[in-house]
């Protein structure tokens, strides 16, 4: 049972900490002051301790078993709402689904999507933080390799959006 | 001339006899009376189980029964549902079609499990056989949405499609339109099927035609708001699994479902439910009181919910369930479920290093209280105590299937630190049925002593990071008499035990052994002394005899045939052979 354990999975000492602000703006504050210092977010300390090596095939559960059990949570944002969002990527089956339910939670509309122009007809562009720290816009990859692959959400507004859509 | 005996009935009579006995191994004991018994039951013979598909050969079981109408045949190892079975092992079925093909165009029914099955394979299924009424594949994987719309199109009295748990190449989802319209099923399971592989619209319209239609699983694509379409489409389901059963909260769609699931009033079995949104979940309560099997091993459903659920389904016999169910939900089913005959519990974070959820073997003591018809037990958890397993087996001698996985290796009882011998002992002592066992947990030599000596009519028995010493495995082989199938992985398992109890395992179907000390000279040894077993080695390092002989085999894959060494192995598989001037008797 060794391992990292996160700072305060067992103690929850997080909750007790003094701080000032309003609750719920200390993510947004870290994940903004990481942008701008072009650092990755730190991930570790917002999940769970990480799994141990697995031993092969075990314990013995079905391969398609372990692929449902897990939800698969990240944060979304948008360009000038002042709180994040948090979504199971899992429970969506495609794109149009996912988007449908940002435009929903955020109240907005984003354009329609083509693979040459982006995202037209809005001032808004869903894009996503991949594995390898790149900034990407939504709908590029097939679902799935998205979903294995992102991190997290940011719904960009304005000129930065537009142009994220002009072509690669 | 001897004189006719007072009980020699003619041939018919004893036909009709016979056509009363349907199990497998009862047929078996019949044809072995006499040699006219033989004759007369070889030839009334209906359905053929063949537990391993390279125990013998197709044209010797054509043979022997020229006149059946049902085969079911199982192929690969069961670790293989694991990936302990390296891709390409073996169990393809081609050959078995390809001769009954020949033989006669009037076979109905062909049940599979753990088999390769390709398109072609299938496409010869649909082009054979006229009367082709069955196809249940489980746990087989190597076909694609083309196969099976071949099927579809070809096999005009189709009644039963079942594809549970396989894995199968999804290229189109219309495979579903090739049905005719005048096919009848009375069951279509497609729960196995990813997103792209069926059309909602085809499956509506197939759905509605099929007015037998008796049991219909779903699979994760269909969208829950398609399923009141679907259920008022066929009022007469048995069985029914959903697809999805997750939606933004909208009243329309809800009393929609609500008012199909009543309309259902045969329902006995659910299952599906992934991404379960609990708003949605009192939509099956008007099933609920007739339930007897609930399958929600895929939703992530609370506690609280859970129990709210179950209080609904007093007739409820088999659940399958998360450990979500923590051991609160699991004392309210004991207390609401008295029916109970099979219970399965799955971990919802097996790879997870610390607990996540609160189950622990209070749960499963609880049920095994409560529930005094409990037979059957799938068990996941991170904790047990022999205290718990002494008063499981007291409270549980009924039991026929026991399985335990503590989820950490090797882990000791959690009160006393010690081994779990006397708690697993209790189980083979109290529950004289038990046909299967899986163990778990720190265990020693000693709890192979106690099964060998108790657990006459265990016939499946499955071990994992147990054991010190051959003592342990000769314990097993020379005491279980009823033993089938042993499967061991990551034991202290070498020689001596196994060279010692050859002779056992011709009266086995199979052995299973990784990682265990077993050497390849004891392998090499084995296979010449053994004329009637294939002895094969599978090990990906390469060739065995590129190492010394003392050297242990990654994998030994040891079972009794009469069809001789198989011909269709991938490299990395080697059989040990015969030699005649080593075998006994």
């Amino acid at each position: 049972m060794e391992g990292s354990v996160a700072y305060d999975s067992d103690l929850n000492l997080k909750a007790t900490e003094l701080r000032l602000g309003l609750p719920g703006t200390h993510e947004e504050q870290q994940a903004v002051s990481n942008v701008r210092n072009n650092k990755r977010p730190c991930v570790e300390n917002e999940t769970a301790p990480p799994p141990k090596a697995q031993i092969v095939g075990w314990p013995p559960v079905r391969s398609y078993r372990k692929n449902n059990s897990q939800p698969v949570y990240i944060k979304v944002s948008m360009d000038g709402a002042p709180y994040l969002r948090k979504i199971d990527l899992k429970v969506y089956s495609g794109y149009p689904e996912l988007l449908q339910a940002i435009e929903n939670m955020f109240k907005f509309t984003i354009g329609e999507y083509s693979e040459r122009e982006g995202y037209k007809g809005s001032d808004y562009a869903p894009t996503y933080e991949d594995k390898d720290g790149d900034w990407m816009l939504v709908g590029d990859v097939p679902w799935e390799m998205f979903t294995t692959s992102c991190k997290r959400l940011r719904i960009m507004k304005g000129s930065e959006a537009r142009g994220l859509g002009c072509g690669v | 001339m001897h004189k006719k005996m007072m009980f020699s009935f003619p041939d018919e009579v004893l036909e009709h006899v016979f056509s009363f006995i349907q199990s497998d191994k009862d047929r078996n004991s019949v044809s072995m009376v006499c040699k006219s018994w033989y004759e007369i039951e070889r030839w009334c013979r209906r359905k053929v189980f063949v537990g391993n598909c390279y125990s013998v050969s197709p044209r010797m079981v054509i043979r022997r029964f020229p006149e059946f109408r049902s085969i079911e045949l199982k192929g690969k190892p069961h670790f293989a549902d694991f990936n302990l079975v390296p891709d390409g092992w073996g169990g393809y079925v081609f050959p078995w079609i390809a001769e009954m093909a020949g033989a006669f165009p009037w076979l109905e029914e062909i049940k599979l499990k753990r088999m390769v099955v390709t398109d072609e394979s299938l496409e010869l299924i649909a082009k054979s056989f006229k009367n082709f009424k069955v196809l249940v594949l489980s746990s087989c994987e190597g076909f694609s949405t083309d196969g099976l719309a071949a099927i579809a199109a070809s096999c005009k009295n189709l009644k039963e499609l079942d594809l549970r748990d396989c894995e199968v190449d999804d290229l189109s989802g219309h495979w579903l339109s090739h049905f005719p319209d005048t096919v009848s099923l009375v069951s279509l399971n497609i729960s196995c099927l990813g997103s792209d592989e069926v059309s909602f619209s085809a499956l509506e319209r197939l759905v509605g035609r099929c007015t037998n239609l008796r049991t219909l699983r779903l699979n994760r694509a269909v969208p829950l708001d398609k399923i009141a379409n679907i259920l008022r489409r066929a009022p007469h389901l048995v069985e029914f699994g959903t697809g999805t059963y997750a939606a933004d909260l909208r009243p329309d769609v809800y009393s929609d479902l609500a008012g199909a699931f009543s309309s259902c009033k045969e329902l006995k079995s659910l299952s599906g439910f992934w991404d379960l949104v609990p708003a949605y979940l009192p939509a099956i309560y008007p099933a609920c009181s007739k339930l007897t099997s609930l399958n929600l091993s895929y939703a992530t459903i609370q506690s609280p919910d859970l129990i709210k659920l179950l209080s609904q389904c007093p007739n409820l016999q088999r659940l399958l369930v998360l450990d979500y169910i923590e051991d609160s939900g699991l004392e309210a089913l004991a207390s609401t479920c008295k029916d109970l005959q099979e219970l399965r519990v799955f971990p919802s974070d097996p790879f997870g290093a610390e607990p996540n959820v609160s189950l622990t073997e209070r749960g499963l003591v609880a049920v095994s209280s409560g529930c005094p018809k409990l037979q059957s037990v799938l068990y996941f958890c991170r904790r047990m105590s022999n205290e718990a397993l002494v008063t499981i087996a007291k409270n549980c001698p009924n039991f026929t299937r026991f399985r335990l996985c503590i989820i950490e290796p090797r882990t000791a009882d959690y009160l006393t630190l010690e081994p779990l011998d006397v708690g697993f002992g209790a189980i083979v002592q109290y529950c004289k049925d038990l046909q299967r066992l899986s163990l778990s947990g720190l265990l020693t030599d000693r709890v192979f002593e106690y099964i060998g000596t108790y657990a006459k009519k265990l016939e499946m028995l499955s071990v994992a990071f147990a054991g010190d010493s051959d003592l342990g495995l000769h314990h097993v082989l020379s005491g279980c008499e009823s033993l089938r199938k042993l499967e061991i992985r990551d034991c202290p398992f070498g020689d001596k035990a196994l060279l010692a109890n050859a002779a056992k395992l011709d009266t086995m179907r199979s052995l299973w052994m990784s990682s265990c000390a077993v050497s390849f000279g004891a392998c090499k040894l084995l296979g010449q002394k053994m004329p009637r077993l294939n002895v094969e080695v599978i090990d990906e390092r390469g060739p065995p005899d590129s190492r010394p002989e003392s050297c242990p085999v990654d994998k030994l894959y040891i079972y009794r045939t009469v069809a001789g060494p198989r011909f269709d192995m991938p490299p990395f598989v080697w059989t040990m052979e015969d030699d005649p001037s080593l075998q006994l008797s």
